[in-house]
């Protein structure tokens, strides 16, 4: 039978449906991966193994009884970012306040899953609320990266992506709100996807910061990415910010762009996106990969979005003032953690003593900037310029894509950094999202897709590739494309990752 | 808790001060649902029965905009004769309060949907009054907080609190006045009158209970005065917790006589939020507003903006109702009624009442007659409302029909509506099943009537002697005989003929 870890998606899924394999097979492989594994990376905050058979037991007797496979990832294992609600697992964000907590419904994402077949594992390990860039800001300790367990697996969705490059899901669901989902993709060698703003409901996501947060699809291959995008996305009425259109055939791009052909595709080089700060091996991996671009036939042009450089310090005004408003919930009254309750203090107390014991101190510096930037008389200067910028930035995109299908750059500036390098510096570790930021802010696609090793630390790099809104199709082909041209003749560049404690 | 204040004779108040108001009404829209989720918006209920994520604010949830109450607020922005906004968004009001589940209301800032209108109010003396709307903004409701264990059932003292949700996220309308100048003297009478043409207008476009004994409506009066003559308005109090319409008036009033006292003593008057005692008639000191509450506004991000279509608020322009003062109007002439008649009627809650029965086909006098009456005195026995009891127009139209055209007796017809109301069925069922048609079937009668006869000789003797007089006795015996049926006359005239008296 072989090692079924080491298999992607579609290679699973058409095992399960050919009844070569069953999915309970397939789940308790990965099940014991992760048991063996799992110790080491800490991926995972939850595993559900009794729920992960069952479902998967399900799986088989819906096939075995003759049905057609409820979707092309039947069967199918995943890891679940513990952001998202499940009904019958602990919903945690990786912080104290939610420690325990099992919510009473399913996110739309978690319903989708489920409705599709697909196998949830458990839930992983992420920044707390999702903000941070490494992982380490989780209350429940770091997650390693399995090219380096020294290293960080990039943030705020680490346990998502470690959990891929470890073997332990072929698939995962990340939320990416400023590059939760690429950046880390990019440093563990595996794939992630923003999905347009809109095209995946948010509906029991839990909110990190509303008009950013998008959740996306997470895999080790191009293909089992977008098959995975396919299940989660799609108009959802509980979500009124969701979009009501067909999903784009992001799945038939990514087997188009299989074929290695990219004649007639634009791609746009981000001239912002370079230079001082990026990591020389980053740097050379990303201009290797727009020449192999060129190779396929793409036309390459170098195209300028000089409003991309304000989007960072725009980005850290309205994600923390929406943060602010969004965690204001977490008091102790309806759910969570509470403290101090002891019959002698009031409710307000009540509430300053869990806010104070039950936040991470990233999260309290959100909340106080947040606040801030809020505040009469601070509005305007804050929050208003910083959505003035949020235009600039929409306009910077509309431009390029009139001339280019794809824009490309390095998804971010260096490789996994050592666990602990940037804890003591915010602002160097806010440098993390720079590439990946401004999709977030204008709400376009976007995905990472790994392009080979740094030379100076063999450590992974990720290929940015962006298209215009509701476009996700485009940079599933251009991603396609490069990735078999990548890994001609070299094998998987995921299987290149070292055996974990070897 | 303050002493009593200071007050200041009314009329030496007037004569010094002008007085401003400015009323803020809340409204609860009567929608089958909640302002953004799907749960049953019913007034009480058992605790926290009627709540789901959304209205509970649980992590993840998300709302979605009621259209039933966008399109109530968009009729009560056209009856107060506003703009309707052509674009508009709900904002986040932040404010931490154990009752409200997000810890921030969702509601409209600087983007109401109705804005700059005026309702003209009629006075005791007919006198109209124009009252400047400033706005109306769609929101949400909070839960309601329990304290237990104090003596004023305030939260100061109180042991604990209790928290029921199930108001929590109950569409509100809030519709908030323009400065209310130059009504001197008759400033409560104004405010009272403003209230109630408000209510009578809501109550007009059925989109609320207007019941401000249960809170479905909530004044919050705004009070100031300033030296005649001054253009500059005085520092205002506000106070809450006004429940009746009387209570409006007196609240005012009241607030004008200590404002008055305390400036005339060379005091100034403290921006607060002041609470009224229904049972004292009076104002106390709530919370000081020495700076003003910074509720860091900003758009909600959950949800998209609201751009009602010209067509739909023109369509919507259609729907509205004849205006309260002008049905009563056209009732006076059209019925022939006194103003103390009309009165009657609109005290009784009847006028639509008698309109429908007068538009069934009753005569307008009969019509009344039945609803500020006997209809009425049944209400109060049953302890319902007028228009709760279990009989409709039409049926009372139907009984004045039957009492029309001689088959019902004013007596009999009061046990036919006994009847409906008993639920026995429809006015002639109810005929038939308690046989209460008038017996005007000559030979019936004069069986009746000869039966009398035989059995009283002695009388007939009398009668036929010429004592008519005596006659009474064998009507009294046939009407017992046909248990009250008969009209009394015609056995009369019956009985006479029978004994060659006639
Ligand atoms: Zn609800």
């Amino acid at each position: 039978m072989g090692d079924l870890t080491r298999l992607t998606a579609a290679e699973l899924a058409a095992k399960v449906h050919a009844r070569e394999v069953t999915a309970v097979e397939v789940a308790q492989a990965h099940l014991d991966r992760i048991a063996a594994v799992d110790g080491r990376v800490h991926a995972f905050l939850h595993v559900d193994h009794e729920g992960a058979l069952a479902s998967a037991r399900a799986v088989d007797e819906a096939l075995d009884a003759g049905q057609a496979p409820a979707s092309p990832l039947a069967g199918v294992p995943l890891a679940l970012k513990d952001v998202f609600t499940t009904r019958d697992m602990p919903t945690t964000c990786g912080s104290k306040m939610l420690e325990g907590w099992v919510p009473p419904y399913d996110a739309t994402v978690t319903r989708r899953l489920r409705e599709a077949g697909v196998v949830i594992l458990g839930k992983t390990n992420m920044d707390e609320f999702a903000m941070g860039s490494s992982t380490e800001n989780s209350a429940y300790g770091p997650t390693r990266n399995p090219w380096d367990l020294d290293r960080i697996p990039g943030g705020s969705g680490g346990g998502s992506s470690a959990a891929l490059a470890a073997f332990e899901a072929p698939l995962a669901i990340g939320t990416d709100t400023g590059g939760s989902i690429r950046q880390p993709g990019a440093v563990t060698g595996t794939v992630g996807a923003k999905p347009t703003y809109g095209g995946v409901s948010r509906y029991g996501l839990v909110a990190f910061s509303s008009s950013l947060d998008q959740g996306g699809p997470c895999g080790r291959t191009v293909l089992d990415t977008a098959l995975l995008h396919e299940v989660i996305a799609g108009y959802d009425p509980l979500d009124s910010t969701s979009i009501d259109a067909p999903v784009p055939p992001v799945v038939a791009a990514a087997r188009e762009g299989a074929a290695g052909d990219l004649a007639g595709v634009r791609v746009g080089v981000v001239r912002e996106f370079a230079g001082e700060g990026y990591q020389p091996g980053v740097l050379a991996a990303f201009h290797a990969a727009v020449e192999q671009l060129r190779a396929l036939g793409a036309e390459v042009v170098e195209v300028s979005c000089p409003n991309f450089t304000y989007a960072l310090p725009a980005y850290y005004l309205i994600a923390p003032s929406e943060c602010s408003s969004n965690l204001a919930r977490f008091d102790a009254m309806r759910y969570g953690l509470r403290v101090g309750d002891d019959g002698s203090r009031s409710a307000e107390e009540v509430m300053a003593l869990t806010r104070e014991a039950g936040f991470g101190p990233e999260v309290k510096r959100r909340i106080m900037i947040g606040t801030y930037a809020l505040s009469s008389g601070y509005y305007d200067a804050y929050y208003g310029q910083a959505q003035k910028v949020r235009t600039l930035i929409s306009r910077d995109f509309a431009a390029a894509f009139e001339r280019v299908d794809v824009l490309v750059s390095p998804t971010t500036p260096t490789t996994a950094f050592r666990i602990g390098e940037r804890a003591d510096d915010p602002m160097a570790m806010y440098l993390s999202d720079l590439c990946t930021i401004p999709s977030n802010l204008a709400g376009n696609a976007s995905m990472s897709v790994p392009c080979g090793l740094a030379e100076e630390d063999g450590l992974p790099v990720g290929l940015q590739i962006m298209a215009p809104a509701m476009q996700d199709h485009r940079m599933y082909r251009v991603a396609a494309a490069y990735e078999v041209a990548r890994d001609a003749g070299a094998g998987r560049l995921s299987d290149r990752v070292p055996e974990v404690g070897a | 808790m303050t002493a009593t204040a200071e007050l200041m004779d009314y009329s030496d108040v007037v004569a010094r001060f002008d007085p401003v108001l400015g009323l803020e009404v809340h409204v609860e829209l009567s929608t089958a649902t909640k302002m953004f989720c799907g749960c049953a918006n019913v007034f009480g209920g058992e605790p926290n029965t009627r709540v789901c994520p959304t209205c509970l604010g649980l992590p993840g949830s998300l709302p979605a905009v009621n259209g039933r109450a966008v399109e109530s607020a968009i009729r009560i922005g056209l009856a107060l004769n506003c703009q309707i906004a052509e674009w508009c968004r709900f904002a986040r009001k932040n404010y931490f309060y154990p009752d409200m589940p997000k810890n921030f209301q969702t509601s409209q800032y600087d983007e109401p949907i109705a804005f700059d209108g005026y309702l003209d109010v009629v006075l005791e003396d007919g006198e109209i009054f124009r009252v400047g709307i400033e706005r109306a903004h769609m929101e949400e409701d909070t839960g309601k907080s329990l304290h237990v264990g104090g003596a004023t059932g305030r939260i100061h003292g109180a042991e604990h609190s209790l928290l029921d949700y199930n108001r929590a996220g109950v569409p509100l309308i809030e519709i908030v006045t323009k400065p209310i100048t130059g009504a001197g003297e008759r400033a409560p009478e104004v405010a009272r009158a403003y209230v109630t043409a408000l209510r009578d207008l809501l109550r007009a476009l059925d989109v609320s209970d207007v019941r401000m004994d249960q809170g479905s409506l909530r004044c919050d009066a705004n009070v100031s005065l300033m030296p005649k003559g001054a253009e500059v308005f005085g520092t205002r109090s506000e106070t809450k917790n006004v429940n009746s319409l009387r209570s409006v008036e007196r609240a005012v009033r009241y607030e004008m006589c200590r404002q008055g006292a305390v400036l005339t003593a060379g005091g100034t008057v403290v921006q607060e939020t002041r609470h009224f005692d229904e049972a004292t008639g009076s104002t106390s000191s709530g919370r000081r507003k020495e700076t003003a509450e910074d509720y860091r506004y900003f758009p909600e991000p959950d949800l998209v903006p609201i751009a009602p279509a010209r067509e739909w608020v023109e369509e919507l322009r259609t729907t509205l109702p004849e205006l309260p003062w002008e049905r009563r109007r056209r009732a006076k002439e059209e019925w022939g009624l006194s103003d103390a008649e009309l009165r009657d009627l609109v005290n009784a809650g009847a006028l639509e009442l008698v309109a429908e029965t007068v538009e069934a086909g009753a005569a307008p006098g009969e019509a009344r007659s039945w609803w500020v009456s006997y209809l009425a005195q049944q209400a109060n026995v049953r302890g319902v409302e007028l228009g709760d009891l279990e009989i409709t127009p039409v049926q009372v139209a139907r009984v004045t029909a039957l009492v029309a055209e001689g088959s019902l007796t004013n007596k009999l017809a009061r046990q036919v509506v006994d009847g409906v109301l008993d639920g026995e069925g429809e006015p002639d069922e109810v005929v038939e099943k308690r046989g209460l048609k008038v017996v005007s079937d000559d030979s019936a009668l004069l069986t009746a009537i000869d039966e009398a006869l035989a059995a009283n000789a002695d009388v007939a003797d009398k009668i036929r002697s010429g004592k008519v007089a005596a006659a009474g006795a064998i009507v009294g015996a046939v009407m017992k005989a046909t248990k009250g049926q008969a009209d009394a006359k015609r056995v009369r005239e019956l009985v006479l003929q029978r004994c060659g008296q006639s």
